[in-house]
């Protein structure tokens, strides 16, 4: 491999492109070879180096130096400089380089962040930044001042329910575990946040651990458990680290431990890492996991809250639930149920990804619309394309359509269209996205995540799964639409855990809004958004290709042929449409067909 | 194939694992992470090794082989089957996916002339596919061993290979 001393990233995004970047690269490209300094200097294209508006501009390594605003014919002096002399040019020097924060930005219009409010504001590795914005005087209000029925009481009036995403009310399973006539009882946070698409919880993890585990102790007090689980994933390596960081100064601080505040309420906590199984995001399968055994799901009842961890009463609310609960104690429940509709009260957080011009993380209201949460909060489409669907509650939820654009957004809404709220995922789909391959692909996810403890789910969702890619490949039949809808019910009505009972509702709900994109497959062989492979080809229009064999150099199978400075070819018997042609070509000039 | 590992090695390993962790039955998955973590995967050697340090009929503490066998073929990021000298993870997740994520799948299994969960001949790459990673808004991720690369592109895979050869 051949070795630079400078190598110089010229970024090539949408903006940088417009302001002249790929002049930039020729300019630099002939300039070197004009300085004869082609071996020692590399120029490679990126993308998001952070200022394109006021690019195109590039950073220099090792230097990094960030330069930003060169047109091409300040390329000559530019190499003459800083690569032959060796003077960084001030002139054109981006200074502060901007640290982009690309989950969670300054609020956003319609924002209102409970849970996500110190996150990026404090220093989560230190107590005291905690401390210093009312950390734990929530935790000394109910040691002080309040009973746990108490405490209970003001949890079921602020209408919390389980951000987890099957809504339970959060104070009703609180009294439920406290009931129970048992001991020890435990409280477990489950941080196992597996639906992809969602990283609301590790955000709070890695942002803000102390919220959870003040809401956690107060859990403890009202429920009556002296020990807790934080049952978090193997996958958040950086919020492990926080979290257990936390306890300890927790800990040190006299929040955990034995005589909390010096009553006689004792409580301890410790972080349990997962092993890669996204069905330990269950709650049955969680406990399993955290007692060493296989997360596999068990029937409920008997519930966790009377059978749990060790077959104790167990109380178990995810990372979200329990970051809500110091501020529902210090500002009251009739403050928390003031936001929210009649039936979903409060905030939620939701992880907007896709096709939306400004993705991340967000906390609004509940009652909000798809409409203003893509449109207004995510910024809407990226790229000037059309909005096709939103996939609501992770792998388990349902695709929406236009249609569906003002529902207000709360747990029963989201139920009666199809979907549900789920974990708080949003994936954003345009035009350009095929439903049937967007099934196909859930169905992927939740065919390789089952556990393969109950028969439906285990041979249910690989044969909806092959059948999914039978009309992918265009192999579909008459009737086998219908075959599908029926195993989807099946499935769905006969699982032993939500995940299989909730795996087949990606499929149903695009079978439901997008049939036509169903038909179009199984009678036409035809995939109207140009995405499945097998009923797809790739042309190249000679009118607009330049021969600069680009795509023929990229090309994996060597199935692209032409002179250069020609108009190319694809050979359709060697094409594996993978694609990459369409990504490298600088002109445009390839089309897909269908 | 990768040579096996020593077997005084395994010992060695399983035993400082479970000085770290216990020998209670919560502590089997910690103990079976930190194998996997220090050799790559977990040989049969020493699932064997950990059963006949953990299980004492005298104190109470049972332990089958096929407990750990069972266990480390239910969790994915526990493997049963040596792994080549570097471990690509991808994420190939809905938003990963909808943002380009399946032109360099395909990319790297062109590449590399593997499929998910093989091995290059050579045994110098491992291609997996992994759980979300949370990092959803600078999608296409993947993982090179412990090193994220975001917003990936078609293009910057051999550069990103380059750097491990």
């Amino acid at each position: 491999m051949a070795f630079y001393r400078s190598h110089i990233l010229v970024c090539v995004d949408p903006e940088c492109l417009e302001k002249g970047a790929h002049e930039l690269i020729d300019a630099l490209q002939d300039e070197l070879v004009a300085q004869g300094l082609l071996k020692e200097i590399q120029v490679l294209e990126t993308s998001r180096i952070g200022s394109c508006a006021s690019g195109p501009e590039m950073m220099v390594y090792p230097e990094g130096v960030h330069y930003v605003g060169m047109s091409a014919d300040d390329v000559p002096f530019l190499v003459e400089e800083h690569f032959l002399k060796g003077r960084i040019i001030e002139k054109f020097r981006e200074v502060h380089k901007p640290v982009v924060d690309e989950e969670l930005g300054p609020l956003r219009p319609k924002e209102v962040r409970v849970v996500l409010r110190n996150c990026g504001e404090i220093d989560p590795m230190n107590i005291e930044d905690y401390l210093a914005v009312d950390g734990y005087q929530a935790l000394g209000k109910v040691i002080g001042e309040m009973t746990p029925e108490n405490v209970i009481d003001e949890m079921i009036r602020s209408g919390l329910r389980g951000r987890g995403g099957a809504g339970f009310p959060a104070g009703k399973k609180w009294a439920l575990t406290r009931q129970v006539q048992d001991n020890p009882k435990y409280m477990v946070c489950n941080a196992d946040e597996g639906d992809p698409g969602a990283f609301m919880n590790r955000r709070v993890l890695e942002g803000d651990p102390h919220s959870v585990i003040e809401g956690m102790i107060i859990g403890a007090y009202a429920v009556g458990a002296s020990y807790g689980y934080i049952y978090c994933r193997a996958e958040y390596p950086l919020a492990v680290e926080t979290l257990n960081l936390a306890i300890n100064q927790a800990r040190e601080f006299g929040f955990l431990g034995n005589n909390i505040l010096g009553t006689d309420f004792n409580f301890d906590l410790e972080v349990r890492v997962g092993a890669g199984a996204f069905v330990c995001g269950e709650e049955t399968a969680l406990m399993a996991s955290i007692m060493g055994q296989r997360g596999e799901p068990r029937p409920r009842p008997p519930f966790p809250s009377v059978k749990g961890v060790w077959g104790k009463p167990s109380n178990n609310n995810n990372v979200e639930t329990y970051a809500n609960v110091p501020q529902i104690i210090l500002k009251g429940a009739d403050w928390y149920a003031s936001m929210g509709t009649a039936r979903s009260k409060g905030t939620k957080t939701f992880a907007v990804g896709g096709n939306v011009a400004k993705p991340g993380l967000i906390e609004v209201p509940m009652g909000i619309t798809l409409r203003e949460i893509i449109f207004d909060v995510a910024g809407g489409i990226k790229d000037g394309k059309q909005y096709k669907a939103v996939q609501t509650g992770g792998p388990m939820g349902g695709c929406l359509t236009a249609e569906h654009l003002d529902l207000p957004l709360d747990y029963e809404a989201l139920a009666e269209a199809g979907s549900m709220m789920g974990s708080g995922g949003l994936v954003v789909m345009d035009e350009s996205s095929c439903m049937v391959d967007i099934a196909r692909f859930f169905m992927e996810f939740t065919q390789a995540e089952s556990c393969g403890k109950c028969t439906p789910c285990r041979i249910g969702t690989r044969r909806i799964l092959e059948m999914l890619k039978k009309i992918c490949d265009g192999k579909g039949k008459a009737g086998d639409i219908e075959k599908l809808e029926d195993l989807c019910h099946e499935v769905a009505k006969s699982s032993l855990c939500g995940l299989g009972q909730g795996a087949p509702n990606p499929v149903l709900s695009t079978l439901k809004h997008f049939r036509d994109e169903y038909e179009a497959h199984v009678f036409e062989k035809r995939c109207p958004a140009k995405v499945c492979r097998k009923l797809i080809r790739f042309e190249i229009q000679a009118s607009t290709c330049t021969g600069c064999t680009v795509c023929a150099r990229n090309c994996p199978v060597e199935a692209i042929g032409g002179e250069r400075r020609q108009a190319h070819h694809i050979d359709v018997n060697k094409c594996i449409r993978c694609g990459i042609c369409v990504q490298v070509c600088n002109f445009n000039a390839i089309s897909v067909e269908s | 194939m990768q040579a096996p590992p020593i077997e005084s090695e395994v010992k060695a390993i399983v035993q400082q694992a479970i000085e770290k962790h216990g020998k209670t039955p919560d502590a089997l998955i910690p103990i079976l992470s930190e194998i996997n973590h220090a050799l790559g995967y977990i040989p049969a050697t020493a699932m064997r090794e950990m059963q006949k340090q953990i299980h004492d009929p005298a104190k109470q503490t049972y332990l089958a082989e096929g407990q750990l066998y069972s266990l480390a073929s239910f969790y994915d990021m526990l493997s049963t089957k040596p792994r080549g000298k570097h471990v690509i993870k991808f994420c190939e997740n809905a938003p990963c996916h909808v943002v380009g994520g399946k032109a360099i799948w395909d990319a790297l299994r062109d590449t590399l002339k593997v499929e998910n969960g093989e091995t290059t001949p050579d045994n110098q790459w491992t291609l997996v596919t992994t759980s979300c990673l949370g990092l959803c808004s600078v999608g296409p991720v993947l993982l090179v061993d412990e090193d994220m690369y975001g917003n990936v592109t078609v293009e910057q895979i051999p550069q990103i290979l380059g750097r491990y050869e």
